[in-house]
């Protein structure tokens, strides 16, 4: 009933407006209308300059009034280097964003017709073209350069002398969650294949290389701050994307083809939290490529921790090898593991 | 001579004597005129209203799923009246979330953008404003308008069935548009969907093809290429650059067909599913393909898609600012020019949609180059736009107001794809309601205006003389106008909150959550502004049979040959012989001559009747 209503009311609206514009042509018609013409582009400019200095008024305000909830300064190193990029690209376009739409709803105004005018011939210059692709030409060239060197850092190798301290750990995607395998005490991934996926290897590891031994695959994202992280990046199913919004972390996660990105984490979670005055502040890692219905629900933690708490709580973690593959182990033990991580599986399921 | 036939002045009358002196040779009946029709003015009407069709169709689409995103926990019955079991209890289903994302995106960009606008204005202008009878192939353009009807119909089938319509975005990357079991619009909907897409593509060739022969072989006497109207190139370009990109969409559709039917791995490896890895019916283990590669193929055609979107928007605005504004279109060559580098560096840009894609980061830093790149061609054309209008005489139509908007709007859009251009700053960004906010904004409202533009303008020229009340089409641009910066500017704030787009609720996550306020901001500016299209559509069908006629063959005072044609429009366009062309399209202003029709020889100059020559501002 409501929604009928609002629809009639709706159109009573348009039919209103439709009568109004008929009536105001009909009246022009037997009125003079060139003089309805004067009339109506005077309106139209006039129109256009309250559009052009409220609007600005109204992008400038509320630009300051919603950044505080933006993204709040890169919790990474490169991070921080995008954020300067940034800045210096903002420096390059806003002053034109309000020059240019001053000067298109300015003209506007200034000139609307006057019928005892002409309009100034005005073809060509060559010079003022020149200028116009010229400067253009040179900001992208410095945009380019600037952008690019951060790229090729970003996405080149980690740097030799951080190469004995770099966390790897590796991301697998399937819908719909994330699930994250450490390297372990050794820092090396061992091997895994699809084609050995089973309930008895639920990873598809192969138990000959000896670097399985120790990787471990926990509930948590834990990670240490100011050491570099290597994630490898793979998905078991369709396209997903591992993103860390508040370290400026997004990589596709795809099937067949893995992936990988580092960086380093510069702020734990406890600074996080004080920094923003927020104790419920929490690092979330989210799925930024579509990946079917319960794409908006692929949440999971991080926590930036010390290093010490980092090692400690390693040492808490069990490897998939003492779960699956070591001998003599304890079957009843085994099948508890497997079923919690099955309710943890149903938890994501239900909560869409 | 034809030339002396036409009146400069426009305030008296051309003869409408003599109509019927001159008698079409073409018999037609009502299936010929008004279904099967081969006359490009009768496709061109079809192409639009099936396009004006279509953007109701895909607009509502938006604001149902606005409703869902503004007013996450409340039920809106609307939902189970229009989708059933999708929207039971008045609860959005996340499963139709997706189909309606999808198919707005692919019924605005293909069946709106690129058929209802590109396939209206081509269709009527290109024989008008270069002086032809017709088409090359008349035949061939009616069936470039049935396949896009054939692919609308399979399109609109696809909204219905059981499993709903395909639902893995506009893009349909692979493995979730290959794999049925991933997504339930992965099924029936998703063949639906690429065999609409394959028709659609074959009426796009059959279209572009004739644009490209009709432009090359089909102009009248005089009208050299640099004599063109930014129109018409705007037009060639399009069709060159959707001639040249369309064929590698299609194969990228056939190849997805083949791994969703015939068991082949062009685009999936290394899949684990339903609790084992999968087989295909042979039983072996599917691997080798690459999901990048589907995107390489869709970008391919993707990238230069948002060209071909734009392009016809800028020539009709560049056209309708010069005319309006009666002044010249500030730096022709330069505005021809740039319309060559954007559709020579629009194919070279495609990968810039895949920074964070997996592909080798070197092959992103090339792309980067030709992004940037091609930001300067584009900021050429706004400068041009702008000195257009500078010192202008400006009456504001319809027409040119929604063009001094598309200028406005491609400024605003253009200068966020500087940010998102760069690889580094893409990282961010890259998927987040940054990436909707420009390119809604750049290429989605911006085509739209150009449509609107074009239709408020060249509308006396497809109903016989018939006007749209000019009124309602001021309430309906400044309506439009306010409320398309209102919906997508504070999208900008979203993205710098790094909310991801496609998203069916935002309350998952802390970071994306708390934007309450903005998003019943958006959601109500985006019914606000879909009602406010019904004012265009009600004018729109009510002036095709009871608009004002146009006192003047020229009301707008414009030069360019199709306002030389008789009010009523007929097959073959010209009566008498078609008018031979003696100048550009654009003096406007010049000689003290409010303006002088391309058809006019400079010694017939002084054979126009003017009143006393003004003086220029």
């Amino acid at each position: 009933m409501m929604s009928l209503l609002g629809i009639a009311a709706i159109a009573l609206v348009i039919v209103i407006l439709f009568q109004i514009s008929k009536a105001g042509e009909m009246l022009n018609e037997l009125g003079n209308t060139k003089k309805a013409g004067d009339t109506n582009n005077r309106v139209q400019a006039n129109l256009f300059l309250w559009t052009l200095i409220f609007g600005l008024l109204a992008i400038v305000w509320s630009a300051f009034h919603y950044s505080p909830m933006f993204l709040p300064e890169p919790s990474s190193e490169h991070g921080v280097g995008i954020q300067r990029m940034y800045f210096w690209t903002l420096v390059s376009i806003v002053p034109i964003f309000f020059i240019t739409q001053i000067l298109l709803f300015g003209f506007a105004y200034r000139y609307k017709r006057d019928e005892t005018r002409l309009s100034h011939y005005f073809p060509e210059n060559n010079k003022l073209e020149l200028i116009w692709s010229a400067i253009p030409a040179v900001v992208m060239v410095l945009l380019v350069t600037g952008g690019l060197r951060q790229w090729l850092k970003i996405t080149g190798p980690i740097p030799e002398d951080q190469q004995e301290e770099v966390i790897t750990i590796e991301a697998t995607a399937q819908q719909f969650k994330w699930d994250i395998r450490y390297a372990g005490p050794d820092r090396e991934l061992g091997k895994k294949a699809v084609r050995e996926m089973s309930d008895d290897n639920p990873w598809g590891q192969d138990w000959a290389d000896a670097a399985n031994k120790d990787d471990f695959v926990p509930t948590e994202i834990y990670l240490p701050v100011n050491k570099p992280v290597m994630v490898k990046i793979n998905s078991l199913d369709v396209l997903h994307s591992f993103y860390l919004p508040h370290f400026k972390v997004k990589m596709d996660a795809v099937p067949g083809i893995p992936t990988q990105f580092w960086f380093t984490p510069t702020k734990t979670s406890a600074e996080m939290q004080n920094i923003l005055d927020d104790p419920g502040f929490v690092y979330e890692l989210a799925c930024a490529e579509l990946c079917g219905k319960a794409h908006f629900n692929m949440r999971k933690e991080v926590y930036i921790v010390t290093e010490d708490e980092f090692n400690a709580w390693m040492k808490e973690q069990k490897s998939l090898y003492s779960q699956f593959a070591a001998p003599q182990k304890n079957a009843d033990v085994d099948t508890e593991q497997e079923k919690d991580e099955k309710v943890n599986v149903d938890k994501t399921v239900s909560a869409l | 001579m034809a030339s002396t036939d036409i009146n400069i002045d426009a305030h008296e009358g051309h003869g409408h004597d003599h109509h019927d002196d001159h008698h079409h040779e073409h018999e037609t009946n009502f299936v010929t005129h008004y279904i099967f029709s081969q006359d490009h003015k009768m496709i061109s009407k079809q192409f639009l209203i099936t396009g004006i069709i279509w953007a109701i169709i895909g607009v509502g689409f938006s604001v149902l799923f606005r409703l869902q995103l503004g007013w996450p926990d409340e039920s809106f019955p609307i939902f189970e009246y229009l989708l059933g079991k999708w929207g039971a209890g008045g609860k959005l289903d996340a499963e139709f979330y997706y189909a309606l994302v999808t198919m707005h995106g692919t019924i605005m960009v293909f069946f709106v953008l690129t058929a209802g606008l590109s396939g209206t204005f081509s269709n009527l202008l290109i024989p008008l404003q270069c002086g032809a009878r017709d088409m090359a192939s008349p035949f061939m353009n009616m069936l470039s308008y049935w396949f896009f009807f054939a692919a609308g119909v399979v399109m609109f089938i696809s909204l219905f069935v059981q499993t709903g319509p395909a639902s893995g975005g506009w893009t349909a990357y692979p493995p979730l548009s290959a794999l049925q079991s991933t997504s339930s619009g992965s099924g029936l909907g998703m063949t639906l969907w690429l065999t609409s897409m394959s028709l659609f593509i074959v009426s796009s060739l059959l279209g572009g093809l004739n644009y490209v022969a009709t432009v090359l072989n089909m102009r009248t006497k005089g009208m050299t290429m640099m004599r063109m109207p930014l129109t018409i190139w705007a037009f060639f370009f399009t069709a060159v650059l959707g001639v040249l990109s369309f064929p590698v969409l299609l194969s990228a559709c056939i190849l997805l067909i083949f791994d969703r039917h015939f068991g082949t791995a062009f685009y999936l490896s290394d899949i684990f599913i339903n609790g084992e890895p999968l087989r295909n019916a042979a039983g072996q283990l599917v691997e080798g393909g690459s999901p990048i590669l589907y995107q390489h193929l869709f970008w391919f055609l993707g990238h230069p898609e948002v060209y071909i979107v734009i392009l016809p928007a800028m020539g009709m605005v560049s056209h309708i600012l010069a005319t309006n504004a009666k002044k010249p279109i500030f730096g022709y060559h330069a505005m021809v020019y740039s319309i060559m580098a954007i559709t020579i560096l629009g194919f070279l840009v495609w990968a810039h949609h895949m920074f964070v894609s997996g592909m080798n980061p070197f092959v992103g830093s090339v792309f980067t180059l030709f992004t940037l790149l091609i930001a300067v061609p584009s900021a050429v054309k706004v400068f041009n736009w702008i000195t257009t209008i500078w010192r202008g005489n400006i009456n504001f139509t319809p027409a040119m107001m929604f063009s001094i908007g598309f200028v406005s709007l491609f400024i605003s859009g253009g200068l966020t794809g500087i940010v998102l251009g760069n690889p580094a700053l893409d990282i961010g960004y890259h998927d987040t309601y940054y990436v909707i906010a420009h390119f809604h904004i750049v290429m989605a409202m911006a085509a739209g205006y150009g449509l609107f533009a074009g239709v408020y303008h060249w509308f006396p020229k497809m109903f016989d003389g018939r006007m749209m009340n000019n009124n309602l089409g001021y309430i309906h641009f400044w309506i439009t106008f306010i409320g398309s910066y209102c919906i997508f500017w504070p999208m900008h704030y979203l993205g710098e909150a790094g909310v991801p787009r496609r998203y069916f609720s935002f309350a998952e996550f802390n970071f994306a959550n708390g934007f309450e306020d903005l998003n019943v901001f958006i959601s109500v500016a985006s019914i606000v502004v879909f009602f406010a299209q019904f004012l265009f559509v009600i004018n729109f069908f009510y002036s095709i049979l009871n608009g004002k006629r146009m006192r003047s063959l020229n009301p707008w005072g414009s030069n360019s040959l199709e306002w030389t044609t008789g009010a009523k429009g007929i097959h073959g366009n010209w009566e008498g012989a078609i008018p031979e062309v003696h100048r550009w399209p654009y003096d406007f202003g010049k000689d003290g001559y409010e303006h002088i029709p391309q058809t006019v020889a400079d010694k017939d100059l002084k054979e126009i009747k003017t009143s006393e020559r003004l003086p220029s501002r």
